[in-house]
């Protein structure tokens, strides 16, 4: 145990340099783009920033694919002739019933909607995505178990997606999103104090649609006509209902372009829009069947226009003016650019941290940690003497591993974190100590000086790994189920607890080794 | 200070007795965590918002704040019962507001409050904003309860695996009481219990393990060196042989936290002090309840295949 090959010392005081060399990047910027520079993160309770935790709607999700299916079966039942039927969704069972009055048709009419069923892809198996379940006079489709979680998967994929565009526009420097569990999506803004403008542009579905208005219909009736929606009108008059269509005549997601500007005459603030090809050739369509007569723009049940046409729009280009400024001009144009979320996000944690008061944190927890550090020190220093200061030169290369192997894992730092570190660096002089101890006794035991170094840190070593693999487990299961910066204050304690018994069990008994050999002490200053 | 030691903290002949003691040791610990238990129930925890949900802002104005004014104008926003309270300096103010019912009031709310401080206080920052969901709150109280949990258990069963059942057993005995004492420091001290203190109670099962494991390993070591020996001595000299390196390490880990719970800052001293008071905890456990736990529970059994013991055998 008290000897070290050549190899040996070797590797461990290259195993010390390297942990200097992966420390450097903490302190200086990139020499290179092409040296790879790993560095300890910060994180956003330091820097300061925000972190936004948004849930999708599954809710809204399920129902959406309900109604379609309920449009659909309407659909199907009506071409196979099926007379009087009733359709309803039913979203807390995640189904669809129709009941027939004529039974006569039954066949016919389980054969119009099981055409509504699609393949779903999900694993290996390839099943359909609804269950038909027909008894006399009443059909019900329910939407399948994995075809409800490939529904979920794609939606809260999708909404990522979107969430990384509409971020983007924004200018947000590295920005991380992620998905966590199964519906919910992390987002993370560095340096953003106040994210009320990203909440309110994540805030919004920004489904698009042209429709066209009814204008027979009386919107001061309480039940709109079959097929029409009464949708309130924004704008500066405030208030007001327009009678308008459920059917689609174009969708927001024919759009390639949207872009915030200027009325040329008026002045007033607008945004200018291009529909890909499909969108230009239905949109032509329908403005020249429908010269003279109001159509809607509608943004999430909301009516933002309803201009006359004029002439048959044949271009692919179009403006909105509604009841614009410049800021709600620029961030309808984003969302358009970015595209609808398929289904509402809803922020269900929030925390953001201003820069200063990161900074405050940092300063408190750096004065904690040279306090810590120096009053750790000269405790060893005063009890145990020289073997005491070879464990503080342990432990300032552990330190030194901690913050290289943490840089490696490009690791997040975080105020609890940096306790973390603190309470490592106490712990870490724990194995010292047990060998230091231990060394002790077997002198008093009277052995010779090179053999209680020996029995000293053979016995105090299986102590030392029980006493630190406990500690090792109940941090790992803090990482696995903890969150936010917890996680962080995990991620040090593990890694100190590692770096420990390298630098405690490898680093200090190679310094006394060394020591021993250049001295050959009569007796061990303990 | 460079080469000897200066001082030692216990001598090397100190033979205290503790097994005497340990009808005491157990009753004033029973009796601390009976207290601790009753008053986890009453008054309770006072819940952080990692686990109560709910909004907490911190405002800096310019200047020193005028708090009728904030109060007014968050009561014009229709902003019932909230918690305003100084936070260190003057111009630093603390918004407390329960949980809202649900998600997408809770952002309702965080709104109202920022528009009632701009009126309040223009030109004030809000340098942090904590907003948690109901739904999302009761998750983040549920997986650190887990935490807590499977880490005693994995405690349970490494010590199983490394000793014999009845050191497992006290080990675990004695955490549950250590535990349950760090709950009663929190209720009397009112700091709050978030998702951090769970990191800091996990941190003192860690801990006071630790001490656990080094004082058992001394015994396990001294059952194979003194065949003869009573158990009850047996437990006293390893506690005494150990008992430098149970101060000692004790003593770094305090010093350590004792900054932390000094200058910290506020989010942090709640998380040390709690720490400080778990070494405390822990180190007195390790000698006066996991030790006599481990004498009720192996008087016989820990014994009893080595007696009679005349034929001297190596030990392992």
């Amino acid at each position: 145990m008290m000897y070290f090959s050549r190899l040996k010392t070797a590797l461990i005081l290259g195993a010390c340099l390297l942990g200097v060399l992966f420390s450097v990047p903490n302190l200086m910027p990139a020499p290179s783009r092409w040296v790879p520079w790993r560095a300890i993160h910060l994180g956003l309770d330091l820097r300061g920033g925000s972190y936004l935790l948004l849930e999708v709607d599954m809710a809204a999700v399920i129902k959406e694919r309900l109604d379609s299916l309920a449009d659909g079966a309407r659909q199907g039942l009506r071409r196979a002739g099926v007379p009087r039927f009733v359709v309803t969704p039913q979203a807390a069972q995640n189904r669809v019933m129709i009941r027939i009055e004529d039974q006569t048709k039954q066949d016919a009419a389980l054969e119009a909607v099981k055409a509504l069923a699609t393949t779903s892809t999900s694993g290996i198996t390839q099943r359909p995505d609804l269950d038909f379940e027909s008894t006399p006079g009443q059909i019900l489709i329910t939407l399948s178990a994995p075809a409800l979680v490939d529904r979920a998967t794609n939606a809260v994929q999708q909404s990522i997606e979107i969430v990384r565009r509409r971020i983007d526009e924004t200018g947000v420097v590295d920005p991380i999103i992620t998905r966590q569990g199964e519906s919910r999506i992390v987002v993370q803004l560095p340096g953003i104090e106040d994210p009320n403008r990203i909440k309110e542009l994540l805030g919004k579905t920004a489904r698009m649609t042209f429709r066209l208005t009814d204008e027979t219909a009386n919107v001061a009736s309480p039940v709109p006509p079959p097929g029409v929606d009464f949708l309130p009108l924004e704008g500066r008059n405030g208030g007001g209902k327009i009678a308008v269509r459920r059917r689609i005549e174009v969708d927001g997601a024919n759009l390639t372009d949207a872009r915030a500007g200027q009325n040329n005459q008026t002045g007033e603030w607008v945004v200018n829009f291009t529909f890909d090809s499909v969108g230009t050739r239905r949109f032509a369509e329908v403005s020249r069947n429908n010269v003279g007569h109001p159509f809607a723009i509608v943004l999430d049940d909301k009516v933002i226009s309803a201009p006359n046409i004029r002439e048959p729009i044949t271009g692919g280009r179009g403006q909105i003016s509604g009841s614009f400024d410049a800021r709600s001009a620029t961030d309808l144009a984003v969302l358009l650019r970015a595209g609808a979320l398929p289904a509402p996000l809803t922020v269900v944690e929030e925390r953001s941290v201003g820069p200063e008061l990161g900074a405050d944190a940092i300063r408190a927890g750096a004065i904690a940690l040279a306090a810590g550090f120096v009053m750790v020190m000269i405790y060893m220093a005063v009890f145990y003497g020289l073997f005491g200061w070879m464990a503080n030169a342990a432990l300032l290369v552990n330190l030194v591993m901690m913050v290289a192997v943490l840089s490696l894992l490009e690791a997040t730092l975080t105020l609890p974190g940096m306790a973390g570190m603190l309470l490592t660096l106490g712990m870490a002089v724990d194995a010292n100590i047990l060998i230091n101890e231990r060394i002790r006794e077997e002198v008093l035991n009277g052995r010779t000086p090179l053999n209680a170094m020996e029995t000293g840190f053979k016995r105090a070593f299986s102590t030392i790994i029980d006493s630190n693999a406990t500690a090792f487990l109940s941090h790992v299961m803090l990482f696995v189920f903890g969150s936010g910066p917890v996680k962080g204050f995990a991620v040090t304690i593990t890694v100190g607890i590692a770096t420990s018994l390298f630098t405690a069990t490898m680093f200090a008994r190679l310094l006394m080794v060394r020591w021993y050999a250049t001295n050959r002490p009569a007796a061990l200053p303990v | 200070m460079f080469i000897r030691p200066l001082f030692r903290i216990v001598r090397d002949d100190t033979k205290i007795r503790f097994m005497n003691g340990r009808h005491m040791g157990l009753i004033v610990s029973a009796v601390l965590s009976i207290a601790s238990l009753i008053l986890f129930f009453h008054p309770g925890l006072h819940l952080g918002i990692d686990f109560s949900g709910g909004i907490i802002m911190e405002i800096r104005t310019q200047g020193p704040a005028d708090f009728v004014k904030i109060r007014a104008s968050l009561g014009n926003q229709g902003i019932r019962e909230p918690g305003v309270q100084r936070f260190g300096e003057d111009s630093s103010v603390l918004i407390r507001l329960g949980a809202q019912p649900n998600e997408a009031a809770t952002q309702v709310v965080v709104n109202k409050v920022r528009a009632a401080v701009e009126e309040a206080q223009p030109g004030a920052k809000i340098v942090r904003t904590d907003a948690v969901g109901a739904s999302v709150s009761a998750e983040l109280f549920r997986d650190g309860m887990l935490a807590l949990g499977i880490s005693l258990l994995m405690i349970l069963v490494y010590i199983w695996f490394r000793f014999e059942w009845q050191f497992a057993v006290g080990a675990v005995v004695t955490l549950i009481l250590d535990v349950t004492k760090a709950i009663g420091f929190l209720v009397v001290t009112r700091f709050e219990f978030d998702l951090v203190m769970v990191g800091a109670i996990l941190t003192i099962i860690g801990y006071s393990t630790n001490d656990k494991v080094v004082v058992y390993d001394r015994m396990r070591e001294n059952l194979r060196k003194y065949k003869t020996m009573p158990l009850r001595e047996l437990i006293d000299l390893s506690i005494n042989e150990t008992l430098g390196r149970t101060l000692g390490t004790s003593m770094t880990v305090f010093l350590a936290a004792l900054p932390l719970a000094l200058f910290g800052g506020s989010s942090l001293s709640g998380f040390a002090w709690v720490m400080l008071f778990g070494i405390v905890v822990g180190t007195s456990s390790s000698i006066f309840i996991a030790a006599p736990i481990l004498l009720f529970l192996g008087e016989h059994r820990l014994r009893r295949d080595m007696a009679p013991v005349a034929t001297p055998k190596a030990a392992g």
